[in-house]
């Protein structure tokens, strides 16, 4: 079995209040790091975990921390990002409901560290039944003089503030996030300046996922470097992936970075293989914004080697053969599937989800959306197909926010690696309009 | 604008909970307060009109526009009159791949109406919404907080019936 690094105790009975969470070990790592370390010797054993950001930009946490500005006499601020909205993710969900002092914990450590007195949870307004728990969690931690005024003796005070959101996809990007969190629109900042010197109220500010906050409690107990020893390479750690699709088992897993993707996908202890009687045709590994890849290159890179769990082997032979870890928002799709039909879906998403400010981003969205969706409905042309790779090109790097890039890289690999079915989608439109249709070479599934 | 100011307010417990939200703010930063009041306004009217957002600007002392823009942003308030049970079903990629386009059309057929629509009888209002983070339970709808999922269509007809009761 795999070690479990944020996972271990959540299926301990009655792990959601304060006294079980404590009588697994909780609240142990913010007394070691308020009673016996100072903030910088946490941010320390941050960097020395090499702890990427989880919710899909995979940036070194610590380093994320080293950029926050300390001008004297203006207060900094950490917000987690549990706006968990991408397509086919559903970690932050699983994890906040289950064990809400987990996510607590590393916050007060993460605060203390970053010395911010007051954070904030900005939780996406869907999981309002979620907002609930931390709350009451917040109420016990206080109670018991992990929170507030003076923590335990040491002088430090924090209030833990949980924000609702409104519905937006958007308000996952940091900068769109700390808007929505002032009460306004969640348009995303142009940057510089970059959160970590105008942030919240124009302070300083860091913002992190739900996971990678998470993991801070294990890296105070048991050191940077034993973190950064999990894992291969610059992935370190473990992963919360969550599966969904055409599987056995969907579901919230935690993987050690560097498990084979052969594994994940077919052993009992995760996915436990394709639903009964079905074969893999797609997958996409990191959330819905990241490359869809055809079966051929799922398990094995072009070169031939075993693909495995890790941002750096999931990326090999980059968006032409590669694809990303992402969110770990693992969507699997077996032979039924329609790669047209599914791609658009996805830019439906985008464009009902992105906020109307960059016009590449805003009409490109949307020309996506009607061109996919008259390919998918039997009335597409041969040139739609390269005027979607015309639209997609146009809309990447130039908006101000990834949700462009985001929008573009569905369509456009899912052309790279199906272009036949769209094609075949054009050339016979009255097969592929049949109810339940699939493409299956030059044949038809009904 | 209203003419008669006080034909819109909170219940005293709304209104006690309003300002312990916006006392979680720093001095002169009570506009962060406005998603989640809005939320609550949203509790106590089912919906968020024109006079409630007018209302709430005055309580959180900042211009209507302010109020109007982020209510029109954000997909999860209701812009017009509801029924009684809001359902806002999933119709993104991972819940359709688990039949949710079947188990949607059922419940379209089941309710008789569309999205965007309530039944005659006011006690459901049928939207889209995108993900909700639930893929893995898919399909999925939400009513108020409450997740349903794993939907088939014999669960969607015990629902229904359930909440018609």
């Amino acid at each position: 079995m795999a070690r479990k690094i944020l996972t271990e105790h959540i299926n301990v009975p009655g792990i959601e209040t304060f006294d079980v969470y404590r009588k697994q070990g909780g609240y142990t790592a913010v007394e070691k790091a308020i009673k016996t370390m100072t903030p910088e010797e946490v941010v320390e054993e941050a960097k020395k975990s090499g702890v990427r950001g989880r919710g899909g930009a995979g940036f070194p946490m610590g380093m994320k921390w080293g950029f926050l500005a300390k001008p004297e006499g203006v207060p900094r601020y950490l917000v987690c990002n549990a706006d968990e909205s991408e397509p086919g993710t559903f970690k932050d969900h699983h994890l906040m409901k289950s064990i809400p002092h987990l996510l607590i914990e590393g916050m007060i450590i993460s605060s203390f560290a970053l010395g911010a007195n007051k954070s904030f949870i900005y939780v996406r307004g869907e999981l309002m039944y979620v907002i609930r728990i931390l709350e009451k969690a917040i109420a016990e931690a206080k109670a018991q003089g992990f929170l507030g005024k003076n923590i335990l003796g040491s002088g430090y005070d924090l209030e833990l503030v949980v924000q609702p959101g409104g519905g937006a996809y958007i308000c996952g990007e940091e900068t769109a996030l700390l808007e929505s969190l002032e009460g306004k629109r969640g348009n995303p900042r142009n940057k510089p300046p970059f959160p970590a010197v105008k942030g919240l109220y124009q302070s300083p500010t860091v913002v992190n996922n739900v996971e990678s906050i998470s993991n801070m409690p294990w890296i105070i107990n048991n050191g940077g470097d034993a973190y950064a020893q999990i894992g291969i390479g610059r992935s370190t750690g473990t992963k919360l992936i969550s599966a969904s699709g055409h599987i056995q088992k969907p579901g919230v897993y935690e993987i050690e970075l560097g498990v084979s993707v052969d594994e994940f996908l077919n052993s009992d202890e995760y996915c436990g293989g394709i639903r009964k009687g079905h074969h893999l045709k797609a997958l996409v590994a990191g959330g819905s914004s990241v490359p869809i890849l055809p079966a051929n290159l799922i398990t094995k890179t072009a070169a031939g080697e075993d693909r495995l769990m890790t941002y750096e082997s999931l990326s090999d032979g980059g968006f032409a053969t590669g694809t990303m870890l992402g969110s770990g928002g693992f969507i699997v799709f077996d032979e039924t599937a329609c790669i047209v039909r599914n791609t658009w879906n996805f830019s439906r998403f985008y464009h009902h989800e992105s906020c109307g400010q960059c016009s590449p981003c805003r009409e490109g969205t949307g020309w996506m959306e009607k061109v996919l969706h008259r390919i998918e409905h039997g009335h597409g042309s041969m040139h739609d197909i390269d005027l979607l790779v015309d639209i997609s090109k146009k809309i990447e790097g130039n908006t101000i926010c990834p949700l462009g890039d985001a929008a573009a890289w569905p369509v456009a690999s899912a052309i790279r690696h199906f272009r036949d079915e769209f094609v075949w989608h054009i050339t016979h439109p009255q097969e592929a309009t049949a109810p339940g249709a699939v493409y299956m070479g030059e044949m038809a599934l009904v | 604008m209203t003419e008669s100011p006080n034909l819109v307010a909170f219940t005293p417990e709304r209104l006690e909970q309003v300002k312990e939200i916006i006392a979680r703010y720093p001095e002169g930063r009570q506009k962060s307060a406005l998603l989640p009041v809005l939320h609550v306004a949203q509790e106590q009217w089912g919906w968020v009109s024109s006079e409630v957002m007018d209302y709430v600007a005055g309580l959180l002392n900042i211009q209507p526009v302010e109020v109007y823009e982020v209510a029109t942003f954000y997909t999860m308030y209701h812009l017009d009159p509801v029924g009684k049970h809001v359902i806002e079903y999933c119709r993104t990629g991972p819940c359709c791949l688990m039949g949710g386009e079947d188990v949607y059309g059922h419940l379209k057929k089941k309710l008789g109406i569309e999205a965007g629509e309530t039944t005659a009888d006011g006690l459901f209002t049928l939207k889209e919404v995108e993900c909700l983070a639930a893929c893995g339970w898919g399909p999925v709808f939400q009513i108020r907080e409450q997740f349903y999922m794993n939907l088939t269509n014999e669960k969607v007809d015990q629902i229904i019936e359930d909440l018609s009761k």
